[in-house]
């Protein structure tokens, strides 16, 4: 307990807050990865993804592309290319974009799949080209998903981005690997709860933003009887033919 | 008018839905293609707009080969109304029937403008063009299906068992409107349904399809009622049964049509 309050008070210290070494800095490094990664990652699997959602095709490459970008480790992928880029924030970087990509992939294949088949072929049936099938009829529908993945995909970087501290890229993990050379308990419980907070907040905003994209016809409900003209006779109704003789 | 000429349709798999089908459909009338599950009615119907293309043969529409159009340019000049109204559920009604124009580059308050009067023409109130599809009925639904097939005003409406996921009352309703429509507009009008009592109701020319696209037989109701080209044809029309076998019995000097059961269905007006 003293430990926890220990980190609060390292917080509220004025003298950890402020400077190049000061935790407003250090978490708007993280933000900077956070947001910077999934923007990259965004723009390799957001087109990838609609791509094959809108296809069809290649959908079991990249189920095993994603699933085999979640199996590797983040660690050790910094350190790989930490050795390649050497120190400072690439190798993060580009870490978090490796770890960025597999949900963004999903959560935009997923949201085009999850559309009614019947829509899609309706739309290409009154006349939409190919693209205004994609941009006014799959993207709108499928934005909850991926609005979906984009959530899942910064909630895992923000997390993982502390790793860049490991090879002096920076951001709070700095605190956290420092703290843990020089046995400053305070000073990692402090970053941690940090990062913590942050994940949360960022968490809560895209929850949020999900239910918000949600195209309004699709939350709309209750089907109602407004009969707008009065009653007609019945006409003949009809009975289904039988199958051959 | 549309032709089909030696139309196959074989699909990647193996299937051939349409074998050498030939038809002629004269313009400003109601053809229904009516047929099992399985007999390419469908297959038929989505060839005339290029949804799918034929294996050989061709289709020609008014005289021109649809094989030599952009299949975008073609679907819009040509209503497409199908089952459970396929409207898109993130647009308003009024988005929904305006989406053709609006596609063909007319301006938003015009087509927007249209489309109200559309909604007046399926017989829908105005006050619905703000909801959004799912606040709707199915007939409801149905009725804009209709009038986004009918917004950009082509000559060729095409409909696809437009009314199988309606209940029989609102189904009955929407079959005299259609008539109605067609009647007022003078469109040409293909419909697909496996309701031989719709097909009767709705068609001037009635094509009977048997599995593989072939006709079995093609005519007006009337004709295909006197004279039923083969035993499938009777069989699938009913014309031994219920309805469809009637017989005059002579009562108190008055001719009173009965049914197979001798059940009285009405008097023969001299």
């Amino acid at each position: 307990m003293n430990l926890i309050l220990g980190g609060i008070a390292w917080i509220l210290d004025p003298a950890n807050q402020t400077g190049p070494n000061g935790w407003f800095a250090r978490l708007a490094e993280q933000l900077g990865y956070t947001f910077g990664a999934v923007a990259i990652a965004a723009v390799i699997a957001i087109p990838l993804g609609y791509l094959v959602g809108h296809t069809g095709k290649g959908r079991d490459l990249a189920v095993s592309i994603s699933g085999g970008l979640r199996a590797l480790p983040s660690l050790g992928v910094l350190i790989l290319f930490g050795f390649a880029l050497g120190i400072g924030f690439k190798a993060p970087l580009l870490t978090l974009v490796v770890l960025a990509i597999p949900p963004l992939l999903a959560g935009a294949y997923s949201g085009f799949e999850a559309i009614d088949r019947r829509t899609v072929d309706a739309a290409r049936a009154v006349g939409m080209t190919e693209l205004q099938v994609v941009g006014k009829v799959e993207v709108p529908l499928g934005l909850p998903l991926l609005i979906g993945g984009v959530r899942s995909s910064i909630l895992q970087v923000v997390a993982t981005a502390t790793l860049a501290g490991y090879i002096g890229g920076g951001a709070l993990g700095t605190y956290i690997f420092q703290g843990a050379a020089t046995r400053d308990y305070e000073q990692m419980l402090g970053a941690s709860i940090l990062v913590t907070a942050l994940a949360l907040v960022l968490e809560g905003i895209f929850a949020l933003l999900q239910k918000l994209v949600v195209p309004r016809g699709v939350v709309a409900k209750e089907p109602q009887e407004v009969r707008t003209r009065s009653s007609r006779p019945r006409a003949a109704m009809g009975s289904p033919i039988r199958e051959g003789k | 008018m549309i032709e089909f000429r030696s139309v196959t349709k074989q699909f990647p798999d193996g299937t051939v839905a349409v074998d050498d089908f030939d038809l002629v459909i004269p313009p400003r009338q109601t053809t229904v293609l009516v047929g099992s599950s399985g007999c390419g009615k469908t297959t038929l119907l989505r060839m005339i707009n290029r949804m799918i293309d034929p294996s050989s043969g061709s289709i020609l529409i008014d005289g021109e080969d649809t094989a030599k159009l952009a299949p975008v340019q073609l679907r819009r000049r040509i209503g497409y109304v199908m089952q459970n109204s396929g409207l898109l559920p993130h647009r308003k009604v009024v988005d929904n029937v305006a989406t053709v124009p609006l596609l063909n580059g007319v301006p938003k308050g015009e087509a927007r403008e249209r489309a109200l009067e559309l909604l007046d023409t399926v017989g829908l109130d105005r006050s619905l063009a703000t909801k959004y599809p799912r606040q709707l009925s199915g007939g409801q639904q149905q009725r804009v299906g209709v009038a986004r097939g009918l917004a950009a005003d082509p000559n060729i409406l095409l409909m696809d068992e437009p009314f199988g996921a309606v209940d029989p009352i609102v189904r009955a309703e929407l079959q005299r409107e259609t008539i109605r429509l067609q009647q007022e507009l003078g469109k040409t009008v293909v419909f697909v349904t496996h309701d031989i009592d719709e097909a009767f109701l709705l068609g001037h020319q009635v094509v009977i399809l048997q599995k593989g696209g072939h006709i079995a037989q093609l005519g007006s109701p009337a004709e295909i009622l006197a004279n039923p080209a083969d035993d499938f044809v009777a069989t699938f029309v009913g014309a031994d049964r219920g309805k469809r076998a009637l017989r005059i019995q002579r009562v108190d000097g008055r001719d009173v049509v009965v049914d197979q059961n001798g059940t009285p269905t009405g008097v023969l007006q001299p």
